[in-house]
């Protein structure tokens, strides 16, 4: 495993019309880590994300890419318009070409084989995830950077979207950067956390940060609360009525 | 077939052609306005021609060319909603057009000919510019098409993937400003949007992938415009309104069939 890091953001500030939107932003990620950006709407997540992807210059500061690396981007949400007929083989490979034999095994690795000949509009949001996720592996990245990967998904998709991309970081090696809007979420999959509202508030191991008070002063106490829920060990579920099951399988705590 | 109706059908169907996937695109990308600006500029194009003494299809493109920069260069701002920029360059250019217009006194302009088109007085020279640029759009059309496409669909995951966004658009822009030129003789800078817009609208019902679409809508756009000029001698309504009409009439039409493209 290279020593280097993938991705060295260095002391990067940002700001729009002399109004700070980034200060003083430093982040590493490596390969087989996983790094996740937490902090409220308009803590500037995106604008970093856009930074490190080059597709916004920093006032100050810098951005170091490992010489040769290969970015997977996943944007926070795509709507291919009406107007436009395209399936989500000819989207997958508009990227990359590729086979059709490797967009289908890129679909089968994000479970989203079945749709490999359905236009992309008549997809569900959760299927639109899997499929963005698949067209950045094709790709073959050291980095992937997802940006809000959950966002339109409900809660058990949720759940296995972060499975899936913490199998990937197990299975390829893959550096990741994510942004995420809620800690609790992240938890169980990351080992890096930057918790951002324009500057770093705070970072390190998940079970640190969500103990950190400057985490419990950005996301207030009902955030922690909410993360002391799901902290905890389940060795069951409840079902609607609230009485105990069993538990299928260790999803998250 | 008399010589003027030939070289109308030709002219026609060069311009057609070439405005199938243009305007496939401009659908796709939700420009059509944006296109309207532009081709409102042409007029503005064709006095400077004038003044300057060129060939007025070559002021027509370098007009709409500098106007697509001015608006990609404003936009920048987001001080201003696009759709304000675009009704401010397109209604001001087109004024400056006309009071320039009014100026050159010793020149006799038949101003209708240049807003609606005079597609029965296409002259062979007019024939060598339509369908020289309608080939060289197409050409370079099919060369930007990959890139094109995925900017078309999310810019930013484009531009992360390798894709010069900036000059793709920039080249994309060049390409309408050459339609727009070409296209001025036939249906004229006040109606060309329709020739882009309409073919590649009615197309998108009974087309399954985007060059399907672009093909389409050539198809869609020829067939309106051999309608429309046999409409046009049979019953001597004015050309290019005829050719606009018989697309909208396909539109209409490819509405009326139950929809059997997959969604």
């Amino acid at each position: 495993m290279a020593t280097e890091p993938l991705l060295t953001v260095e002391n990067v500030y940002f700001a729009i019309r002399g109004n700070p939107i980034l200060q003083a932003v430093s982040l590493q990620v490596s390969s087989s880590e996983i790094v996740a950006l937490i902090g409220p709407n308009g803590a500037g997540k995106s604008t970093l994300v856009r930074i490190v992807l080059g597709l916004l210059r920093p006032d100050h500061g810098q951005v170091r890419l490992r010489p040769g690396l290969r970015i997977g981007y996943m944007p926070q949400r795509l709507t291919v318009d009406d107007t436009l007929p395209l399936t989500v083989q000819r989207f997958v490979t508009l990227g990359t070409p590729a086979s059709r034999e490797r967009v289908r095994s890129a679909l089968a690795e994000v479970g989203a084989v079945h749709v490999l000949n359905t236009p992309m509009q008549a997809i569900s949001g959760g299927e639109t995830q899997r499929v963005l996720l698949a067209r950045a592996l094709l790709r073959k990245p050291d980095l992937l950077v997802l940006d809000e990967p959950i966002q339109g998904v409900d809660l058990t998709g949720q759940y296995e979207l972060y499975d899936l991309i913490s199998h990937l970081r197990r299975r390829q090696g893959y550096g990741i950067l994510m942004v995420s809007h809620e800690l609790h979420l992240v938890m169980a999959t990351t080992d890096h956390v930057l918790c951002l509202n324009r500057h770093v508030c705070c970072s390190g191991h998940p079970e640190h940060v969500a103990r950190d008070p400057a985490y419990l002063e950005l996301f207030g106490i009902d955030g922690a609360r909410r993360l002391a829920i799901y902290h905890h060990h389940h060795n069951h579920r409840h079902d609607l009525h609230g009485a105990v099951v069993a538990a299928k399988e260790e999803i998250h705590g | 077939m008399d010589d003027f109706l030939a070289r109308a059908l030709l002219g026609g169907l060069g311009v057609a052609l070439a405005a199938g996937p243009l305007g496939a695109f401009m659908v796709w990308r939700r420009m059509a306005y944006f296109g309207d600006t532009l081709a409102h500029s042409g007029l503005l194009g064709i006095v400077l021609g004038m003044v300057l003494n060129v060939n007025p299809e070559l002021g027509v493109a370098v007009t709409c060319l500098t106007v697509a920069v001015v608006l990609v260069l404003l936009q920048r701002q987001r001080r201003l909603a696009a759709d304000t920029l675009l009704g401010i360059l397109a209604h001001t250019s087109l004024s400056v057009g006309l009071v320039m217009l009014a100026f050159l006194e010793t020149v006799r302009v038949d101003l209708v000919s240049y807003l609606f088109g005079d597609i029965l007085a296409i002259s062979p020279s007019d024939l060598y510019w339509i369908w020289g640029g309608a080939l060289l759009a197409l050409a370079a059309l099919a060369w930007l098409w990959r890139p094109l496409l995925a900017a078309t669909v999310h810019e930013d995951l484009a531009q992360v993937e390798g894709v010069p966004v900036f000059a793709v658009r920039l080249a994309f822009m060049l390409l309408i400003a050459i339609v727009i030129a070409v296209a001025m003789k036939v249906v004229g800078i006040l109606l060309i949007t329709s020739l882009l817009v309409i073919p590649a609208a009615a197309a998108r019902r009974f087309a399954r992938s985007p060059e399907g679409m672009a093909a389409l809508a050539s198809g869609l756009g020829c067939i309106a415009v051999g309608t429309g000029l046999w409409v046009s001698l049979r019953w001597d309504t004015p050309a290019g309104p005829s050719v606009v009409i018989a697309a909208a009439v396909l539109f209409a039409v490819g509405h009326a069939f139950p929809n059997h493209a997959r969604r």
